[in-house]
């Protein structure tokens, strides 16, 4: 089943062109790495499949809807963790516990299913014993976990995750990839960018280097020695790039 | 005892006292999401667009709480949208529109109308002039923003912590926002007779902003600012009673009284910690 189909997308920010002509079909059960420089559009492409970026021109589909048009709750997204301000009044359970809010009606109290997809989202993340401390004495990898514990306990169907990698300590990373494995494995479709090439074919089934465009597409191992990321790191070096990926 | 209760023999003042209750207890809950979401400058913004409403409501006539509702409403969505749409920033939007409407409001004051006296009580408020029927649009609209405020009360806490991650799992943050910025709109024409404009905006923010000191959990900070919102209004419309003073600015005070008490226990609590 094709869980997410791209045609021909194209995002401008003013002059800017964050991406130009992504195709790209993701099938439920697979976990697909998303790899390019800084500013090559890997956070657009995620924004615009969970449908925070309109595309200039194109179509996105997810599970054959436009993604503004799905059930709340069916796109789980995990944002980079700078983009919040961790000083506001929460504990991890309450930022845990918003996964939850987009199924609840107005008025609507939480149920015991609700209960337990947040407390087995803690779990999962090894937040248990955290649930109740406030969210600004978190570590960064704890924050981390903590933003995917959310989308976790929001049951979603399609699962994007920005750069969860980025700065966590090696265990959190442990932990990480065997939640997403564990998701994959059940159906989940998962899109996420990196930088972290060394472990990419323990964590993806796919891999994709994008610089505006998609310019190799494969599994982990085949892409990453057809050398297409190596040399537009290389061209990055060099000529400097523009950054369009914090829209 | 008889001299303690003296400011509630009157009817008029007992009519004073109900409506300092319930907008000493709208603008803290509502002062909240206001300060959570850095929205102070929208308070007084909204406050001083109403302005525009009330005079035009005055010349023609019309109920000014209709008046000054349909002129903050309009302006509240209007920067909704202008900031969503042509990526000013907030608070330039806020700082155009806002005294562009009270601008107007001053300009028709001034040109089409003698006197102005009536008006001056929306600058300042005049809490003890709150009629029967006053009374009741107070209570109505508070009970309705209250309604409101709990049907979408996860939405709204959602979208203040992360609007983006909210907007991809379904929730509608542009639509969130726009109710916001309603029930603020009606929150603050309901305040408008006990505070007036000048100074509504502090019954919106300085009493969440010295609950945000005491604690680091949104319903403790909801409550606590809802009791030191009241404790302000209620608290200001006696002692101004008492002494003699402005009601609305003295409720002001006793607010920020309030706020340097809570950053004072804030700071002593930090050192015990760091001991």
């Amino acid at each position: 089943m094709i869980a997410v189909d791209v045609r021909n997308v194209q995002v401008r920010y003013e002059r800017v062109v964050a991406l130009d002509g992504i195709n790209l079909e993701l099938n439920a059960g697979t976990a697909l790495g998303i790899v390019g420089p800084n500013g090559s559009g890997k956070s657009t492409l995620l924004k615009t499949i969970a449908g925070l970026v309109k595309p200039t021109s194109g179509t996105v589909t997810v599970f054959g809807q436009s993604p503004r048009a799905l059930k709340p709750g069916t796109i789980g997204y995990v944002p980079q963790i700078e983009d919040v301000d961790w000083q506001f009044p929460a504990s991890v359970r309450d930022v845990v516990s918003m996964g939850r809010y987009p199924r609840l009606g107005p008025f609507a109290q939480f149920s015991v299913h609700d209960r337990k997809a947040v407390a087995d989202a803690l779990a999962a993340l090894d937040l248990t014993g955290l649930a109740d401390r406030h969210i600004a004495q978190l570590s960064g990898g704890q924050q981390q976990r903590t933003f995917v514990a959310r989308a976790i306990a929001q049951e979603p169907q399609l699962l994007l995750l920005d750069e969860p990698t980025t700065g966590v300590d090696a265990a959190t990373e442990d932990a990480l990839l065997e939640v997403v494995r564990g998701l994959v494995r059940g159906g989940m479709p998962v899109l996420m960018t990196t930088h972290d090439l060394d472990r990419a074919s323990d964590w993806f089934d796919r891999l994709i280097v994008v610089d505006g465009r998609v310019l190799a597409d494969g599994d982990p191992q085949t892409v990453l020695a057809g050398g297409a990321y190596v040399s537009i790191r290389e061209h990055t070096h060099t000529h400097g790039h523009l950054r369009a990926d914090h829209h | 005892m008889d001299a303690l209760l003296a400011p509630f023999a009157e009817q008029y003042m007992q009519r004073a006292f109900v409506a300092a209750l319930v907008v000493g207890l709208l603008c803290s809950t509502m002062g909240t999401y206001v300060v959570l979401r850095k929205l102070s400058f929208i308070g007084d913004g909204l406050a001083h667009a109403s302005f525009a409403g009330i005079v035009i409501a005055y010349l023609r006539g019309l109920n000014y709480a209709f008046g000054a509702a349909v002129v903050t409403v309009v302006t509240a969505l209007g920067i909704g949208y202008v900031h969503r749409r042509a990526k000013i920033s907030l608070d330039t939007t806020i700082g155009v529109l806002f005294t562009a409407a009270f601008a107007l409001g001053i300009f028709l004051m001034t040109h089409y109308s003698r006197s102005s006296v009536d008006l001056q009580s929306y600058l300042f408020g005049s809490i003890l002039g709150v009629s029967q029927s006053d009374l009741l649009m107070i209570v109505g609209l508070a009970l309705f923003v209250g309604i409101v405020v709990a049907a979408f009360y996860r939405p709204l806490l959602y979208t203040s912590f992360d609007p983006i991650v909210a907007e991809a799992a379904g929730i509608r943050a542009p639509f969130i926002e726009n109710v916001l910025l309603v029930l603020l709109s009606l929150t603050i024409i309901v305040s408008l007779q006990l505070v007036g404009i000048i100074l509504v905006a502090a019954l919106l923010v300085t009493p969440a902003a010295s609950a945000a000191q005491l604690t680091k959990r949104f319903v403790p900070m909801m409550v606590i600012s809802g009791v030191f919102g009241v404790v302000s209004s209620v608290g200001g419309l006696y002692l101004s009673y008492t002494i003699g003073s402005a009601s609305g600015a003295t409720m002001v005070l006793l607010a920020t009284l309030l706020f340097f008490v809570s950053m004072g226990v804030s700071a002593v609590r930090r050192r015990r910690l760091s001991l």
